[in-house]
């Protein structure tokens, strides 16, 4: 069979499945009871420690906890009650299985795959940006925004598409809601991908800006990734291992010798501007994506799988072993105010903007409908691909929650207040830290400095500096001590951003294809994949189009990421609704009416959040909420011939009346374009709850399957006996 | 014996995860329903790969 069959192994082997309604055997009554025990504690200890430290294991035990109960309980409701996987049915993998595009994978393999896929730097940098609110409403959101939200959209549109033979969300949204929802959710979801590009390249400029070290082992990715190239598909071609293992160490060897390059003559021509580093990235995104996959993005895309799953390995082992403490307020004065200088606007709904992926992230409804359910075994199996996946992702959120809690208040605000606000020295950043209640002395800040070895840590805003100051503090108590406290900075920061540029190259190329396409009904030639002009037209068009948010974001007087990250978690968010809304639609026309709160709960949770924020950053009266009226203000100081800080010139001033346009004009338009989507899946709804006849399914036929895989996914903490 | 075991399902994981494994696959495969005709060599068959990725980017999430 073609099937991957694993050798005898130390691995679990996969147990019988179990009967549709089983009952807790004592045993398992007693694990359960514990594991809901520990979580129960942890959550008490968390939510009563007031104004003194407690150690991050307590957050690490909360949400394995909950994870551990979400999984064995919540989602196997939603399999066997709501979805109805049927392991006698055979799966699209099976039926159409041509070796390339489908094809029956072992799961635990799926599983990596799938992970792979979804997990990048979103986790890691919203919920560093969300540590300004306090540690505890970040974490609530992340562990309940997972379970009842994130995991479910995750499984459900896995499933619903394994159903469909691996449609795109694009086709069941134009199947299931009809055309025009299907154009909008095609249109909103190339247009939040280009917002995506942007802010996630903008994370990378502001992490290596003037950083000579940094600047120094990320280029070097580049001729790293070439070699690996060459190596697998011309040298020893496929030897995919192999070659893996020789790019990490190479890849350390990098980070080691940026070392190297910051202490030497050469340190001047790795000290780039964030505006030389712009250009850069442009331009290596349009060489990225017109490039041969193998040359660049296969390498670069198995280094970032490596790094991912070793890092985030480590970090799980640094934060048991290391045992920090949580230096940051439970819930911050800003929780409230809404005046945090890291991003403004209180906490309903910013928080839950703010923090998209780890909670729930609409990005992967894309991939849980692309590849990942042509490759599916089993129909149970959506169970641990598509909510475990997302348990994991989520878990890395806490864990980047943890590595901004541990640091000093002082410091997180150093690091993460907009320039404007700080100044570039020491006295300036210091003084505006006290400013916002909080102290660090300049000596201080200069010290945390040298221990990374930056030359600054002022306004390094992003979340990939603060994750990574986070990260060396946790990995240098575990690991080599504060010696090597610079190499885990730097360490942290190449992971961050080798994940970025391939979700960068990966993206472009994505958004290319989907551009051919909608161009292609316009003017034939251009939608022919083969065709070079038109290939490198559509390169530049969507490189161009994050580039320029790159650009006005790393030019931003106000800072770019203080003002765009709240649009790509709008963006993200809509994407949900969007997945939401197809997967409701789907369980009402299927007569699943009784369980559509299952995806219609977390929907109508993101549609409240989305539009809300969405709302204010339209209509806000405040100028740091609303973008029109930041743009008024400004606007009508120019007029007026002054200057208001943090602006300098009156260039400045014109960036901020321009890029607030754009910001207001882009929300308001993502808000129509998934208002027309939800408005379009009512009228479907109704119109399926009225018919007197049950609708016509759109599932692929039934077939009988004759493949004999493991017919059940083993409980993760052993369970359930019948 | 039991180190031997972990180590081969390590390798057997990195395998299937990389893809490496695939090509096996591809030529059982290419045997059953081509019986009288040569397997493809890895090279060539690195290259079909290669070339089916280029036609279908997958996007990477954030």
């Amino acid at each position: 069979m073609p099937t991957s069959v694993m050798p005898e192994s130390g691995l679990p082997a996969p147990q019988e499945p179990p009967p549709v309604r089983s009952r807790l055997s004592p045993r398992s009554v007693l694990l359960w009871g514990t594991v809901s025990l520990l979580g129960a504690v942890a959550w008490g200890v968390l939510a009563l420690a007031r104004g003194e430290e407690i150690s991050a294991v307590w957050l690490v035990v909360a949400a394995l906890g909950s994870y551990a109960i979400a999984y064995r309980f919540y989602s196997r409701f939603i399999a066997r009650r709501v979805l109805k996987p049927d392991d006698r049915r055979a799966t699209p993998a099976e039926r159409l299985e041509d070796g390339v595009d489908f094809q029956p994978t072992d799961r635990r393999v799926l599983l990596g795959h799938h992970f792979a896929a979804i997990a990048g730097a979103g986790p890691l940098v919203g919920p560093v940006l969300a540590a300004q609110m306090g540690y505890l409403p970040g974490t609530l959101w992340i562990v309940a925004g997972v379970i009842f939200a994130g995991a479910v959209q995750d499984m459900v549109v896995l499933f619903l598409s394994m159903r469909r033979d691996g449609k795109s969300l694009g086709q069941m949204a134009r199947d299931e809601i009809g055309r025009a929802g299907g154009a909008a959710a095609l249109v909103a979801v190339f247009a939040i991908m280009i917002i995506l590009l942007g802010v996630l390249a903008l994370v990378v400029v502001n992490a290596l800006a003037h950083s000579p070290w940094g600047t120094f082992s990320v280029a070097m990715t580049i001729p790293i990734a070439l070699f690996m190239g060459f190596w697998m598909h011309r040298i020893r071609p496929g030897r995919v291992v192999e070659t893996s293992f020789i790019g990490v160490a190479l890849l350390l060897l990098a980070i080691v010798g940026g070392g190297w390059i910051q202490n030497s003559s050469l340190a001047d021509t790795f000290t780039l501007s964030p505006t030389t580093l712009v250009f850069c990235l442009v331009g290596y995104g349009f060489v990225a994506s017109v490039l041969p996959v193998w040359m660049l993005l296969a390498p670069r895309d198995y280094l970032s799988t490596f790094m991912k799953i070793g890092t985030i390995a480590l970090l799980a082992v640094g934060v048991v072993v290391a045992a920090p403490v949580l230096r940051a307020d439970a819930v911050s004065e800003f929780a409230s105010s809404g005046a945090g200088p890291v991003f403004a606007g209180s906490l309903f709904p910013f928080l839950f903007i703010t923090i998209a992926c780890g909670a729930l992230s609409g990005f992967h409804a894309l991939v849980a409908s692309g590849t990942t359910p042509k490759l599916i075994q089993k129909e149970s199996q959506v169970r641990m691909i598509g909510y475990g996946a997302m348990l994991m992702e989520s878990f890395v959120a806490i864990m980047a929650l943890i590595a901004a809690a541990t640091l000093e208040p002082g410091l997180f605000y150093a690091m993460n207040a907009p320039a404007g606000l700080l100044g570039t020295t020491a006295e300036s950043a210091s003084q505006a830290v006290a400013g916002l209640g909080f102290t660090i002395t300049p000596d201080q800040l200069t010290q945390a400095a040298k221990a990374v070895e930056e030359q600054t840590l002022i306004a390094r805003s992003g979340g990939a500096p603060t994750l990574a100051v986070g990260m060396s503090e946790i990995f240098s108590g575990v690991f080599g001590g504060t010696a090597m406290k610079a190499f885990w900075y730097h360490f942290a920061i190449m992971f961050e951003a080798l994940f970025i540029l391939t979700t960068v190259d990966a993206g472009t190329r994505v958004g290319r294809f989907m551009l051919q396409d909608m161009l292609g009904n316009v003017w034939k030639p251009v939608g022919r994949v083969n065709w070079k002009p038109g290939i490198w037209l559509c390169s530049a068009l969507v490189v161009a189009a994050w580039g320029y948010f790159l650009y006005t974001g790393a030019t931003d007087p106000l800072g770019g990421i203080n003002q765009l990250f709240p649009l790509f978690g709008i963006a993200n968010q809509l994407l949900a609704a969007i997945a939401l809304t197809v997967c409701t639609t789907i369980l009402v026309k299927s007569g699943r009416l009784r369980f559509a709160w299952v995806t219609g709960t977390p929907l109508a949770w993101v549609v409240v959040v989305t539009f809300t924020a969405g709302w204010q950053k339209i209509f806000s009266d405040d100028p740091r909420v609303g973008f029109f009226t930041q743009r008024a203000r400004y606007a009508d100081a120019i007029d007026a011939g002054q200057i208001l800080p943090p602006a300098k010139t009156v260039d400045d001033m014109h960036t901020v009346v321009t890029n607030s346009t754009v910001d207001g004009v882009l929300i308001t338009l993502f808000l129509l374009l998934v208002a027309v989507v939800i408005v379009n899946a009512a009228v479907v709804c109704v119109r399926a709850l009225r018919s007197p006849s049950p609708l016509p399914t759109t599932e692929a036929p039934y077939v009988e399957s004759r493949l004999d895989a493991p017919e059940q996914v083993a409980e993760p903490l052993a369970g359930a006996r019948s | 014996m039991n180190v031997r075991r972990w180590v081969r399902a390590v390798r057997w994981y990195l395998r299937e995860l990389t893809g490496e494994a695939g090509y096996d696959r591809h030529c059982d495969r290419h045997r059953r329903h081509h019986p009288l005709a040569p397997v493809p060599t890895r090279r060539e068959y690195e290259v079909l790969r290669a070339r089916h990725r280029e036609d279908h980017p997958q996007s990477r999430c954030c």
